[in-house]
C-alpha cells in the first residue's frame, strides 16, 4: 500500500490547478470597475443578429461562417428614457466556446451556463440538420443570447474580467483571454478528469449529483427523442388533411346543392393543414429549454468531477505524508517496520553509515513539511471548492425547478392554445357540413 | 345452418288469438312498441307500381320518399355474426331480423341466418329484375388488402354494418322492398331459400340474355339522351373525387394511428423524469397524465374514423362500380331497341325492294309462278315486319320504363348520397372538436393546479393571470 501510493501521484499534475478563495477576490478588483460594484449587473445584453462571412479557418480554406452581433447598454441610461446607441461587437461560436471553456477552467465549482448545440439533434424531418439552415441560426442566435444572460446574472461569473471584455472589446479579447494562462490549466485539467481514478472516501452528497446528472441527461435525451418523433407524426396528420381542401373544391363543382358546403368546408381544412407549422415552431422553443437542462447536466457532473480529482489529490497528498512519515521513523528508531526494497537491501548488503542515514533523515524532513503544507493546501482548496460547489449547486437547483416548471407550464399553454385552434377549425367545418 | 321463423302461431301479441287473416290485428298492434301504426297505403306496396303509361315525375316521387320514413313499415336489422365449422369449409352467418307489417309477409316477425353468398344472390336478383334501378352495394366480397383475415373481428363488425345498411337500403326503397326475392330472402329457411335460389330463368335463358347484353355492348348506343351523358360525366368526376376522399382518408387514419402510437411514449418519458426529480417531479407527473388522457382521446379519434367515416366512403367508391353498371344497362337496352329498329328498317326496305329482278329471277327459278312468289314473299315479310313492330314497342316499352326509373332513383340516390355523406363528416367534424374540448380541459386543470401551486408559494416571477385564460376559453366561433 505504501510503496505504490507514490507512483500514481506522478501521473496526476497536484500542482496549482485551480484558483484560489485569495485569487477570485484579486479577479474582482481586476475587472475594469468605476465604483466597484458589477458593472454586469446594470447592463442591458443582446444578441441582436446574425450575418455570414467568409474567412480563412485553421487550415487555411476559405469557408463560410455564421457571426453573431452582440449588444450592450447601460441600463440605468435606457431606464431613464434616453435611447443610447448602444455598444456592439460581431463574435462567432468558436468564440463563444472560447469563452466558455475559460470559464470551465477558471470557476471549476460553477455549474457553467451551456451553449446552444454545435449541431443540430433531435431533429424531426422538417427542420434541416444543417447548420446555415436560417431556422437553425435563429435558434442559435437565441440560445447565445441565453447563455449571455446567464452568465450575467451569475454572482460570480458576471464579475469576469474577460467576459466583460468579450462583451466590449472585439479585437484583441483572445490575447487577454490566453493571458491568463488558462489554456495549461485546462490541459492539465482536461488529463486529470480523463484519468481513471477511485476516491477512497468519496462525498456522499457529490456522489448523489453525479448520479442525477447522469440521470437527467438519460431522462432528458429520451424525452427530446421522444417528442422529435411525436412532432413528426402531428405534422403527417394536418398536413394530409390540405388534401380534403383540394379534392372537396373539385368534386364541389359538379355538385348543386352540395357545392357551397363543400368549398368552405375545404378552405377550413387548407387552414388547419397549415397552422401546423406555427405549432411546431412553437413547440420547438419548448424543445430548446429541454435541451438546455440536457446540456447543464453535463455542466453539473463536470462540477462533480473536479470535486472528485480534488478529493483523489488530497487523498494522494495525505498518504503520502503519512508514508514519509512513517519512513522518517523509521529511519530514526532504526526499526524497520513495513517491508521496503530498500529494507531488503540494507539486509542483504549491509547497513548504511550514520552519515547516510543523516542524510536521508534531513530529506525527509524537508518532504514532510513540503507534504504537510501540501496537505493543508489541498484540504482548504477542498473545503473551499466543497463550500463555494455546494452554494452554486443550491443556485442551480433552484434555478432548475424554476425554468423547468415554467417550461412545463408553457408546454401546457401551447397545447391549450393548439385545442383552441382545433376547436375553431373543426367547429367551423362542422358548419360547412351541416349546410350541405 | 337453421332459419329460425317465429312461430306465426304465435305472433307478436301473445295475448290475442291469431286468425287466419292477420292484417285485421295488424292494426290493433299498437300497444306493441315495436311496431309504428299506420294506415295502409296500397300504392307503396304494390309491386306493379312501375308502368310507362304512369306519370313519373322525378319530383313527385320525392315527396313520396318523404312521406315514406314517417310510415315506415318494414324494419330490418342485421346482428349477431356467429362462425360455423363445417366438413368443407367455414364462414360467418349473420342474423337478419325483420319486423313488419306488410301483408305480403305471412308473419310480423322472421329471423334468419344468412351468409355473404345470400345478400350476393340478391343482390344480383334485384338488379336483374331492374336494370335501372341503383342497388346499394354490398361489401367487398374478397379483402386483398393488408393482413385483414376474414374472421378478424373489426373486419366482421365493418362487413355486418355494410349488409346492415345494404338491406335497409332496399327496405327504404318503395320498389326493390316489394320484391319477391326480398321477401324470401328476409323470411324464408335456409333450405327454402336454396331450393328458391335454384329457380328462375333457366341457364340457357340466361346465356341468351348475356349474349344479347354483349351483342348490345358492341354496338354501342346512337342517340343518347342529354340527361344521360350528363350522368355519365357526372358518374366519372364523382368516381374520382370519391376514390380520393377514401385514399385521403385512409391516410389520415394510417398517420393517425402513427402519431398515436409515439404519443403512447411520451408519458412514459415524463414519468421515469419525475422520478429523480423531487420539485419537479409533481408537475412532471401532471404532464405524464394529462398526456396519458389525450392518449386516450386519440384513440377514440382513430376509432371513430375506422368505425364511421372510412366505411363510409368507401362504400361510395363501391357505389361508383353500381352507377356505371346501371348505366351501362340503360344504354345496352336503347341499343337493344335500336338495333331492333335497324332490323325493321332492313325489312322494310327487303319488302319494298321486292318489285326489284332478283326476287322474281329467285322464284322463276325454283319454278314457283313469279307472281305468287313474290306475294307469298310479301306475306312473309309482313307477318315479319308486324312481329318486328310488337317486339319494338316492348323494347320500347321496356326502355322507357328504364329510363323513368332510373331518372327517379338517380334523385333519390342523389339525395341518399349528400345524406350519408353529410352525415359522415360531420360526425368525424363533431368527433374532432370533442377531441379538442377534451384536451383542452385536461390541460386547463393542470394549469390550474400548478397556478395555485405558485400563488401559493412565494413567487419569484410575475405569473400570468389566471383570469386570461379563462377569458379565453370560449372559443371564437366565427
Amino acid at each position: 500500500m505504501a510503496g505504490t501510493a507514490s507512483e500514481e501521484i506522478t501521473t496526476v499534475d497536484s500542482g496549482d490547478t485551480d484558483l484560489t478563495a485569495a485569487e477570485l477576490e484579486s479577479n474582482e478588483t481586476n475587472t475594469m470597475v468605476e465604483e466597484g460594484t458589477n458593472p454586469l449587473r446594470k447592463m442591458e445584453i443582446s444578441v441582436a443578429e446574425a450575418d455570414k462571412r467568409m474567412g480563412k479557418n485553421s487550415v487555411n480554406i476559405q469557408e463560410t461562417y455564421t457571426v453573431y452581433l452582440i449588444e450592450t447598454r447601460p441600463i440605468d441610461a435606457v431606464a431613464e428614457g434616453q435611447n443610447p446607441a448602444p455598444d456592439a461587437l460581431w463574435r462567432r461560436y468558436s468564440e463563444f466556446e472560447l469563452l466558455r471553456n475559460y470559464l470551465l477552467v477558471t470557476y471549476p465549482f460553477v455549474v457553467v451556463p451551456p451553449l446552444p448545440e454545435k449541431r443540430a439533434e433531435f431533429v424531426w424531418h422538417k427542420l434541416s440538420a444543417d447548420n446555415m439552415d436560417p431556422d437553425f441560426v435563429e435558434r442559435r442566435r437565441v440560445g447565445l443570447e441565453n447563455f449571455l444572460l446567464r452568465v450575467a446574472s451569475h454572482s460570480i461569473l458576471s464579475n469576469d474580467k474577460v467576459f466583460y471584455h468579450f462583451l466590449k472589446e472585439e479585437n484583441g479579447w483572445k490575447e487577454v483571454v490566453f493571458e491568463t494562462g488558462f489554456q495549461a490549466k485546462a490541459d492539465s485539467r482536461l488529463k486529470g478528469l480523463n484519468a481513471a481514478f477511485r476516491v477512497k472516501t468519496p462525498d456522499k452528497r457529490f456522489t448523489e449529483l453525479k448520479l442525477y446528472s447522469d440521470e437527467l441527461q438519460s431522462v432528458s435525451s429520451q424525452l427530446l427523442r421522444v417528442r422529435a418523433r411525436v412532432a413528426d407524426r402531428l405534422y403527417g396528420v394536418y398536413k394530409v388533411h390540405g388534401n380534403y381542401g383540394r379534392v372537396f373544391s373539385e368534386w364541389s363543382a359538379i355538385e348543386r346543392e352540395m357545392g357551397d358546403g363543400l368549398q368552405s368546408a375545404g378552405h377550413h381544412m387548407d387552414a388547419y393543414a397549415s397552422s401546423i407549422d406555427d405549432i411546431l415552431e412553437e413547440e420547438e422553443h419548448y424543445a430548446d429549454q429541454l435541451k438546455e437542462y440536457l446540456f447543464y447536466a453535463e455542466a453539473l457532473r463536470a462540477v462533480c468531477r473536479k470535486h472528485e480529482l480534488l478529493q483523489y489529490e488530497l487523498e494522494t497528498a495525505t498518504l503520502d505524508l503519512a508514508f514519509k512519515k512513517q519512513q522518517r521513523e523509521e529511519l530514526a528508531t532504526g526499526t524497520v517496520r513495513t517491508f521496503s526494497f530498500k529494507g531488503m537491501t540494507t539486509k542483504l548488503f549491509g547497513q548504511e553509515t550514520q552519515e547516510q542515514r543523516e542524510v536521508k533523515l534531513q530529506v525527509l524532513e524537508e518532504q514532510i513539511v513540503e507534504g504537510e503544507e501540501l496537505v493543508k493546501d489541498k484540504t482548504v482548496e477542498c473545503e473551499e471548492f466543497v463550500k463555494n460547489a455546494w452554494v452554486d449547486m443550491e443556485r442551480f437547483k433552484e434555478q432548475k425547478d424554476r425554468d423547468l416548471k415554467e417550461a412545463l407550464i408553457n408546454y401546457a399553454i401551447m397545447q391549450i392554445s393548439v385545442c383552441k385552434k382545433g376547436i375553431q377549425v373543426w367547429a367551423n367545418a362542422k358548419e360547412c357540413f351541416s349546410k350541405m | 345452418m337453421s332459419g329460425i321463423v317465429v312461430n306465426p302461431a304465435v305472433s307478436c301479441t301473445p295475448a290475442q288469438e291469431i286468425t287466419a287473416d292477420l292484417s285485421g290485428q295488424m292494426l290493433e298492434l299498437d300497444e306493441d312498441d315495436d311496431l309504428e301504426v299506420f294506415s295502409k297505403d296500397t300504392t307503396l306496396t304494390d309491386g306493379s307500381l312501375f308502368n310507362a303509361s304512369m306519370p313519373t315525375s322525378p319530383a313527385s316521387m320525392i315527396n313520396q320518399f318523404e312521406e315514406d320514413a314517417d310510415d315506415k313499415d318494414i324494419f330490418v336489422t342485421v346482428d349477431n355474426p356467429e362462425s360455423h365449422v363445417t366438413a368443407i369449409e367455414t364462414f360467418i352467418t349473420y342474423r337478419v331480423l325483420t319486423k313488419t307489417t306488410r301483408s305480403e309477409f305471412d308473419s310480423c316477425e322472421y329471423e334468419v341466418r344468412r351468409r355473404y353468398q345470400d345478400f350476393f344472390w340478391l343482390k344480383g336478383k334485384l338488379e336483374e329484375a331492374h336494370p335501372t334501378i341503383i342497388v346499394h352495394p354490398l361489401p367487398e366480397k374478397f379483402v386483398m388488402k393488408g393482413m385483414v383475415e376474414r374472421f378478424n373481428e373489426d373486419f366482421i363488425e365493418t362487413r355486418r354494418r355494410a349488409l346492415h345498411k345494404f338491406l335497409n337500403r332496399i327496405a327504404d326503397h318503395p320498389i326493390l322492398s316489394c320484391s319477391d326475392d326480398f321477401k324470401i330472402f328476409l323470411s324464408a329457411q335456409a333450405w327454402e331459400l336454396t331450393s328458391h335460389k335454384k329457380q328462375g330463368p333457366g341457364f340457357l335463358s340466361r346465356m341468351g340474355d348475356t349474349v344479347r347484353a354483349v351483342a348490345a355492348t358492341v354496338r354501342g348506343v346512337r342517340n343518347r339522351p342529354e340527361e344521360f351523358t350528363a350522368m355519365q360525366e357526372y358518374v366519372d368526376t364523382f368516381s374520382q373525387k370519391i376514390t380520393s376522399l377514401d385514399k385521403v382518408t385512409q391516410r389520415i387514419l394510417k398517420e393517425q394511428k402513427e402519431y398515436l402510437e409515439e404519443l403512447k411514449e411520451c408519458g412514459p418519458a415524463y414519468t421515469l423524469w419525475s422520478g429523480s426529480e423531487e420539485e419537479l417531479a409533481e408537475p412532471l407527473k401532471g404532464v405524464a397524465s394529462c398526456i396519458e388522457r389525450c392518449c386516450r382521446e386519440t384513440e377514440g379519434q382513430v376509432d371513430q374514423l375506422s368505425d364511421s367515416l372510412v366505411p363510409g366512403l368507401h362504400e361510395y367508391v363501391l357505389c361508383t362500380e353500381t352507377l356505371k353498371a346501371v348505366l351501362k344497362r340503360r344504354d345496352n337496352i336503347q341499343a337493344e331497341f335500336e338495333a331492333k329498329n335497324d332490323t325493321l328498317a332492313n325489312k322494310k326496305t327487303d319488302r319494298d325492294a321486292d318489285s326489284k329482278d332478283l326476287g322474281f329471277v329467285l322464284g322463276s327459278f325454283l319454278g314457283k309462278n313469279p307472281e305468287e312468289a313474290k306475294r307469298q314473299r310479301q306475306q312473309r315479310l309482313d307477318l315479319e315486319i308486324e312481329e318486328l313492330k310488337e317486339e319494338i314497342d316492348k323494347l320500347e316499352n321496356k326502355m322507357e320504363c328504364a329510363n323513368n326509373a332510373l331518372k327517379v332513383d338517380w334523385a333519390r340516390w342523389q339525395k341518399n348520397m349528400r345524406g350519408d355523406i353529410k352525415a359522415a363528416f360531420l360526425s368525424t367534424a363533431e368527433r374532432n372538436v370533442d377531441y379538442y374540448e377534451k384536451c383542452l380541459a385536461v390541460w386547463e386543470s393542470f394549469l390550474l393546479s400548478q397556478r395555485s401551486d405558485l400563488s401559493a408559494e412565494s413567487s419569484r416571477e410575475q405569473p400570468l393571470d389566471p383570469q386570461e385564460t379563462t377569458k379565453d376559453a370560449s372559443p371564437q366561433a366565427t
